[in-house]
């Protein structure tokens, strides 16, 4: 251990919940994208699955809202150390798409896409099992555009540049295919409490 | 509807430069050399890093201070100074009124201290010189930029570069005796004699970009997300591409 002299952090209780090397950030919601914030209006927004599956489909606006509601009422945890506690999001089970396209038995691991071109890649296990969302409400109220409204992905076990912002679609793939920050130096996979924040953790 | 999708934007293209998965893995130790204020808030702070493996300008590194109970803090720095081969490099830190991190740096830190560091970390806002940038900062969000224009005054580069850095006040800005004719400050409270007050505007970013290089700019947008927007915002409406804007924001 590299003690730091002088550092003695602030007043701490342990946190249950508080992944290592986090802290929390409170009401805070620090936004993180590397892209310039789409201007999308819900009647532009659409969500595809394709891929390695029997029956590709791209669902629009209306279509989406009009499959079962499914909330998540949790934790995320952001790869540049802050953690937000008790946030609600409101949208739509993965499960629910997924169901509806039917994925090969081949099938392992998906990129999803976002509107601007963003990319990251997912385990398809870490997205079913009632695991990820889409996304359109934060705390009862529309998403944010600079938090991905009108809708983003939420897989909120894994960090959140998981997470894309402005979701446009999710490709089936039989092979793990790195996305933008995957290809920038970040971990595979993401997982915040075995701290996988860098490729080679 | 079922036809393949294709992004409005080609922001997906592979970050410009290739990131070390070894060197952003691994923790080193960085001992502090030197403090240099550089406003009444923020600071420069000069680390000697003998194995660094070198970093492009505009590339950030993970800074990590532990407590003797083991508590550790973890934080993103942008890297100040240019390339170099001594194995020293530069951050400058705002300081953050309550900040875990930039509070100990402001209050405590003296030449000799020890702290880990691991990077350098993503190529997608890095610029290695090839291209010609215009920058846009506000407060702390001048360091990658800064690193940018040190590289190239130091390689004697003539891309074009340009620098419009966004401030309160004079006494605010950050590396303000080091800034030549090509950059452009911008006060938003207070002003030197003569000098506008005023926060960035399209009248700012209009000549520059009509007057743009052959193939145009390559946009580097850094600071708070407020300022990142407002920034990223009035590109787009002057006519900048979208893929063609990086932004990097501090949070
Ligand atoms: C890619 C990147 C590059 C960056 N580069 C730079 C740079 O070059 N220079 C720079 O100065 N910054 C930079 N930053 C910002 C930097 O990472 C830190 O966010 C900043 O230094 C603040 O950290 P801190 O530990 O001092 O403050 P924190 O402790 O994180 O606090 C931030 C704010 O939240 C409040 N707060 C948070 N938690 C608590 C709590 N539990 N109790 C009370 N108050 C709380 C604090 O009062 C303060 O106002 C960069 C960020 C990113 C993402």
């Amino acid at each position: 251990m590299n003690v730091t002299r002088g550092f003695t952090g602030r007043p701490r209780a342990h946190r249950p919940g508080l992944p290592p090397g986090q802290y929390d950030a409170g009401d805070d919601w620090p936004v993180l994208s590397a892209e310039v914030t789409p201007d999308l209006a819900p009647a532009d927004w659409t969500f595809r699955v394709d891929g390695l599956v029997a029956a590709p489909r791209t669902w629009d606006w209306d279509e989406a809202h009009a499959l079962p509601r499914s909330a998540y009422e949790g934790d995320i945890h952001c790869v540049t150390s802050w953690s937000k506690f008790g946030v609600r999001f409101g949208g739509v089970s993965l499960d629910a798409f997924l169901d509806a396209v039917r994925p090969d038995t081949s099938a392992t691991h998906a990129v999803a896409y976002a509107h601007t071109g963003y990319t990251t890649n997912l385990p398809l296990s870490d997205l079913t099992g009632g695991r990820a969302w889409i996304a359109w409400e934060y705390d009862g109220r529309p998403l944010a555009a600079e938090h991905g409204g009108p809708a983003r992905l939420l897989v909120p076990h894994l960090y959140f540049w998981k997470s894309a912002k402005w979701i446009a679609g999710l490709r089936l793939l039989d092979h793990d295919e790195p996305g933008f920050w995957e290809q920038n130096g970040y971990h595979g996979r993401g997982n915040p409490w075995e701290e996988q924040r860098y490729a080679g953790d | 509807m079922t036809e393949t999708f294709t992004p409005s934007t080609r922001f997906a293209v592979p970050g410009r430069i290739a990131v070390s998965n070894r060197a952003a893995a691994l923790w080193q130790t960085a001992t502090l050399t030197e403090i240099r204020p550089e406003t009444p808030r923020a600071a420069t702070f000069r680390f000697a890093v003998p194995a660094w493996a070198g970093h492009l300008p505009g590339q950030h590194l993970m800074l990590r201070l532990t407590a003797d109970d083991g508590y550790t803090a973890q934080r993103h720095y942008s890297i100040a100074s240019a390339p170099d081969d001594d194995g020293h490099l530069e951050l400058t830190l705002d300081h953050v009124s309550g900040g875990e991190v930039s509070g100990w740096f402001h209050t405590r830190a003296q030449p000799g201290d020890e702290v880990q560091v691991r990077g350098p970390l993503s190529g997608f806002f890095a610029w290695p010189g090839d291209r010609p940038a215009l920058l846009i900062g506000a407060g702390s969000g001048v360091v990658p930029l800064m690193s940018m224009v040190r590289h190239h005054r130091a390689r004697g580069l003539d891309v074009p570069l340009r620098l419009l850095v966004s401030a309160r006040g004079p006494e605010e800005l950050i590396y303000a005796r080091e800034y030549g004719a090509e950059t452009l400050p911008v006060f938003t409270r207070s002003a030197p004699e003569g000098v506008p007050v005023g926060r960035l505007a399209a009248h700012h970013l209009a000549p520059l970009l009509a007057e743009g290089p052959t193939g145009g700019w390559e946009a580097y947008v850094c600071g708070s997300n407020a300022f990142a927007e407002h920034a990223s915002r009035l590109l787009v409406r002057a006519g900048q591409p979208v893929d063609r804007i990086r932004i990097e924001r501090f949070g």
